[in-house]
């Protein structure tokens, strides 16, 4: 029962917005959420209520830290080079792939 | 920014990429080879943590040595007989009670809420706190709202209190708060505990910042990670480096929903309705400052004082016998597996539990039979 959900904004009227998660749409108050949410934004749901409007920078930053743990290893030493070609493959950017 | 980007299935599969999950469990394997000893005892508090493991298989990833263990993760799990029992008296007094799903099957002494409904009682499954106000408003019987979960749950009880009930709702808080928890557990010689993964979404609410203390009194690291496969790898890497370093930190590794501060505005509803209590949680122990209860300002709309509450009523049924081989909180505590209990699977299933760890679909027990039991713990990674 703890578990929040992403979900995205389709519309807001007053205290509740409907939000899309993964195709069902649900109401979600937003009496808890600390920033206003307009449609389009993400939020974090858990029982009903937003508990948080998820900004897209910080879902970059969230990667980029991920990134960073991935990269350090990478020199730290031997990553599997088919790991690293993956990865370079699954983010479309060849440049990476040695 | 391209379109596809905000769609919501694009933003977790983001988080959910096999490429960068594997890179990361071979981050995470060679991190616990360079503490250069096995085996190290980490543990996270929340059920959600637990069933991401499970569902996506994280757990035969792991390395060897490397020991991921369950602690007090589960509001429904760790909320003890005495207070399911004070939701079965009201509603065999005949008032409705409304609850979340899991709440519904976890034991009593003598019986569970759903016990009591099929004596006729009047149960109510709901989903949202929201949901409470407008069942109240749709009769003129009384409706408790038997209100269970932790602080990301205690905010959406706040926040319908603040809103103003219907006069003929109530509500029996058995809301609690994490921190206190880990306290306890640390405490525990037995355990071991190197360092904590922290719930993300609780987190989410108090902010990382309410670790700090903890770190510093208990030398442990804690990092705080969300539940998509790829924050558990990273927060788990992250914890393994600083045991390594022994720099006994917080870190969060959940930023696109935790701060340092977390959501000052539910914090502060959450206070203005709640005061931390200690109490019993369902076998940890007596937890100082675990429990929240409704502040005095909110006696009117306490179901605690709007109704006798006699437990005793309770005792022409008999306390179920097989509950006593239940080992739920030596699981909690970290001291077990659910394996380990001689009635897992056997007496005690989903269909029928003996025990609240295999009510909810975040419990230790549920968890581990829903996905075949013992999970395989012998991969190489
Ligand atoms: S089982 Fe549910 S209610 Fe329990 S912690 Fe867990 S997520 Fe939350
Ligand atoms: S298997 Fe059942 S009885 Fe045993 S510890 Fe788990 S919940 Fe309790």
């Amino acid at each position: 029962m703890c578990l929040g959900v992403p979900g995205k904004v389709i519309e807001v009227a007053g205290n509740v917005a409907t939000v899309d998660f993964w195709g069902v749409r649900r109401q979600v108050q937003l009496d808890v959420v600390d920033e206003p949410v307009a449609p389009g934004d993400y939020i974090l749901n858990h029982v009903g209520f937003a508990i948080r409007r998820i900004p897209e920078s910080e879902i970059a930053e969230t990667l980029a830290l991920y990134e960073q743990l991935i990269t350090q290893a990478e020199q730290d030493d031997l990553m599997a080079e088919d790991v690293r070609n993956e990865i370079a493959g699954a983010r479309g950017d060849r440049r990476a792939v040695d | 920014m391209p379109s596809t980007d905000r769609d919501p299935a694009l933003f977790e599969l983001k988080f959910r990429d096999p490429a960068r999950a594997r890179a990361l469990v071979e981050a995470l394997g060679r991190r616990t080879a360079e503490l250069g000893r096995t085996p190290v005892s980490v543990m996270h508090v929340c059920g959600s943590h637990e069933q991401a493991i499970a569902k996506f298989g994280l757990r035969s990833t792991f390395p060897r040595g490397l020991n991921v263990i369950m602690g007090p993760g589960c509001p429904v799990c760790i909320t003890d007989a005495p207070e399911v029992d004070e939701g079965v008296v009201l509603a065999r007094q005949g008032v409705h009670i409304a609850t979340y799903g899991d709440m519904v099957r976890v034991p009593g002494t003598s019986m569970s809420l759903a016990d009591a409904q099929a004596d006729g009682a009047k149960i109510h499954v709901i989903y949202s706190a929201a949901q409470v106000v407008e069942l109240a408003q749709s009769t003129s019987d009384q409706v408790v709202f038997f209100a269970t979960g932790f602080e990301t749950t205690a905010v959406a009880t706040a926040a319908i209190v603040l809103g103003g009930l219907p006069s003929n709702l109530s509500i029996l808080s058995a809301h609690k708060y994490i921190p206190p928890a880990m306290e306890i557990v640390a405490e525990v010689p037995e355990t071991k505990v190197e360092g904590f993964l922290a719930a993300g979404h609780a987190a989410t609410i108090t902010g990382s910042a309410v670790f700090e203390p903890f770190v510093a009194r208990h030398h442990v690291p804690v990092v705080v990670a969300g539940f998509e496969p790829l924050d558990i790898l990273a927060g788990l890497v992250k914890l393994v480096e600083l045991i390594r370093d022994r720099t006994p930190q917080v870190v969060n590794m959940f930023p696109r929903c935790v701060t340092r501060a977390g959501n000052l505005r539910a914090q502060e509803q959450l206070w203005k309705v709640f005061r931390p209590t200690g109490g019993r949680w369902r076998g940890i122990a007596h937890v100082p400052n675990g429990n929240l209860r409704l502040r005095d300002e909110f006696r009117s709309i306490d179901a605690r004082r709007r109704f006798t509450i006699d437990l005793a009523s309770l005792w022409d049924h008999a306390p179920a016998a097989l509950a006593q081989s239940c080992i739920c909180g030596d699981i909690m505590a970290g001291l077990s597996s659910p394996t380990d209990c001689k009635l897992f699977g056997q007496e005690c299933t989903p269909e029928k539990p003996v025990g609240a760890c295999m009510v909810s679909s975040e419990g230790a027990c549920k968890i581990w039979h829903e996905y075949g039991g013992h999970p395989d713990l012998g991969g190489d990674a």
